[in-house]
């Protein structure tokens, strides 16, 4: 009788850790999936950030006044352009 | 388990006889308390089980508010016209600001403000003020680090519109919720909110999340918007309206491009304008897109629609002739006239030389309903279907109360308003044989049906009547594009003010190219030049005509003019010996 007492209580006191480091695993599990998380939303904003940041830097004013005013572009007109036929290619 | 114990019996208070009652009565008692125990326990446990289970969750469960990122407005090639990022609001308690005036002064520049107004804002007597919103978030992350007590941040979303002020009136812009006040931005609101998510954690004493309870909602994000928006496109229409604006010294300009083969709006342009990025000091004027919301006299913009009424009536053909001499006539108690005086005037000529009476003439054989039709069947009077806020109708009477001065005035587009994309719209007519398109704003999947309005003989007809109206010998030779055949029509006309003519002018040419295979249809107007210059084929035409030629070049099409190239043909040279 002592001993099956002894016995159930070492169980007992066993699953009782064993609950402990499963919460504390599940915890730690849970604030590494939450730090991820976080992560992948930072990227998704730094992908945003780029993108907008792209579209500004590349947008045609600016383009377009860059080529007219720093490397003194002009318009191409059709005068100056040479049209080919779709079918044959360029040669 | 415990032994029993062995008493002395020699013990005289042991040995005593106590009455039996008193064992009875102390049995009692601790029943009773262990049955309020038991009812409490009841009362706790089973009863009031929920209140106090919810009491619990509260101290130390959250429902944390997920927002859903607001969609962003994409041009027809993908190109970003507005995008939301997240940023900062700065806040604080000024009762709890304590620092020194290097802080407060380097703050007061990270925030891009004055030391006075941030002053002002700390030493006002409230328990919450926005020091400002909308910060970004690098910005806001190093006033952070200032370390000024009393100063916190708050997570919020700013919307950023990397076009700026070129589409400005299509896209529109939020206010600081992130609610849209203007352009697309309002009217597809529901659409590009999202709907908030939201889930339920447990917090611990320093507000840390330990674990997440329930399945809670995810966010469901806003969806992107495409419009039919060209962006290249609508930059060319922009600067060529703000080059002329500023040339003719106008108070305002539009200008529209219309894809023919969709009823897509490749760019829409207005002046004056804005930045939805900086939107302090915002005026009426500036706001107003005035190719959509606003109306306008079109003037002889609207002839080419009298002579094909005229034309489908079967009473006139393009070869008939009448007598428009001496450029003055008279209907009623009013004269009408043109501005030279021609002689006898064929119908293409009438067109071409944009002659008031020879239109009158020809518009006057109609029946005032059959002409009202006419006008209505073309979009006139009724809003277009753009899914933009605050499109207008414009105004066509009632053909009943017309009086016969009044018909012929309207044939000539006078006494009648439209909105300019109204008017770009139906010349969608002559640019199809005979087909009204449907408008689109939202980039269009397939090719649009359009609705019959004239025969194609009819629009055929018109069409070379408006290429030699934007050739040698018409009013708007201007208009002429290098590598393409274009045709159109110019507009002048005065502005009524307070009921009478004012000596003030809206020159507009609407037109198409190319002639060959129409592509797209240019509608330009310019309010009130003042720089000498008023007529539509002085002002507006050069526009449409700067338009129209880097638009058919960015959009890749084929030339269908002739021109003189300046390029030798890379031919092997022939042997000459």
């Amino acid at each position: 009788m002592a001993k099956l007492n002894v016995a159930i209580a070492a169980m007992l006191i066993l699953c009782a850790l064993l609950l402990v480091t499963s919460q504390h695993r599940a915890r730690k599990g849970f604030i590494d999936l939450e730090r991820a998380q976080a992560l992948s939303r930072r990227h998704e904003v730094d992908w945003k950030r780029l993108q907008l940041e792209q579209t500004q830097l590349a947008k045609h004013s600016r383009v377009d006044a860059m080529a007219r005013g720093g490397l003194r572009m002009q318009s191409v007109t059709p005068d100056r352009t040479l049209y080919l036929p779709e079918t044959q290619g360029a040669r | 388990m415990a032994r029993p114990v062995k008493l002395a019996s020699r013990n005289t208070l042991l040995s005593t006889r106590l009455p039996a009652w008193r064992s009875r009565l102390l049995m009692g008692v601790i029943a009773l308390c262990f049955m309020a125990l038991a009812g409490r326990a009841f009362w706790l446990q089973i009863l009031s089980n929920d209140f106090l289970q919810q009491q619990g969750a509260v101290r130390y469960q959250r429902t944390l508010e997920i927002p859903a990122a607001r969609g962003r407005i994409v041009d027809r090639t993908g190109e970003m016209l507005a995008s939301s990022l997240p940023a900062k609001a700065i806040w604080t308690i000024p009762e709890d600001v304590q620092t020194t005036r290097e802080k407060r002064a380097e703050m007061a520049r990270l925030l891009g403000m004055d030391i006075k107004e941030l002053d002002r804002k700390l030493a006002e007597d409230r328990s919450f003020v926005y020091l400002r919103r909308q910060v970004d978030a690098d910005v806001a992350a190093k006033v952070m680090a200032l370390g000024i007590p009393g100063v916190h941040q708050r997570n919020e979303t700013k919307r950023h519109y990397p076009q700026g002020e070129i589409v400005a009136h299509v896209v529109g812009f939020t206010d600081v919720e992130d609610t849209g006040q203007e352009g697309f931005e309002l009217s597809q609101q529901q659409r590009l909110a999202g709907k908030p998510g939201s889930r339920m954690v447990i917090k611990d004493r320093l507000g840390r999340i330990l674990e997440e309870v329930g399945s809670g909602q995810e966010p469901q994000d806003g969806a992107d918007l495409a419009l039919s928006i060209d962006a290249r496109v609508q930059y060319i229409a922009f600067s060529a309206l703000r080059d002329a604006v500023k040339e003719h010294r106008a108070k305002a300009g539009a200008a529209v491009v219309l894809d023919v083969q969709t009823g897509e709006v490749l760019a829409l342009a207005n002046l004056p304008t804005y930045d939805p990025n900086r939107r302090q000091q915002l005026n009426g004027a500036q706001l107003r897109n005035r190719v959509i919301t606003d109306t306008y006299e079109p003037g002889s913009t609207m002839k080419p629609f009298s002579v094909a009424m005229a034309l489908e009536y079967g009473r006139v053909s393009p070869t008939s002739t009448f007598d428009v001499s001496p450029g003055r006539m008279t209907i009623g108690s009013a004269t009408i006239g043109d501005a030279h005086a021609y002689g006898v005037l064929t119908v293409e000529q009438i067109l071409q030389k944009s002659s008031n009476i020879g239109t009158v003439k020809m518009a006057l054989q109609l029946p005032p309903e059959r002409m009202w039709d006419g006008f209505t069947a073309l979009g006139f009077g009724q809003p277009p279907q753009l899914g933009f806020p605050g499109a207008v109708s414009g105004r066509v009477r009632p053909w009943k109360t017309w009086k016969p001065i009044e018909q012929a005035t309207m044939s000539y587009g006078h006494g009648i308003s439209v909105s300019l994309i109204q008017m770009a719209r139906a010349y969608t007519v002559f640019a199809t044989d005979g087909e009204l398109m449907p408008l689109t704003m939202f980039k269009a999947e397939r090719p649009m049906q359009g609705v019959p309005v004239y025969s194609p003989a009819t629009a055929q007809s018109v069409r070379k009547m408006l290429e030699m109206a934007a050739g040698p010998g018409g009013t708007a030779p201007l208009a002429q594009v290098q590598g393409y055949r274009v045709a159109g029509k110019t507009g002048t006309a005065h502005k009524q003010e307070n009921g009478a003519y004012q000596n003030k002018y809206i020159a507009s040419f609407v037109g198409f190219a190319p002639v060959s295979r129409p592509r797209v249809v240019v509608a330009v107007m310019v309010d009130e030049p003042s720089a000498g210059k008023h007529y539509g084929g002085q002002v507006a035409a050069p526009v449409f005509a700067r338009i129209t030629g880097e638009a058919l070049r960015a959009m890749r099409i084929q030339p269908d003019a002739p021109f003189a190239t300046l390029i030798v043909p890379a031919e092997p040279a022939r042997e000459s010996l």
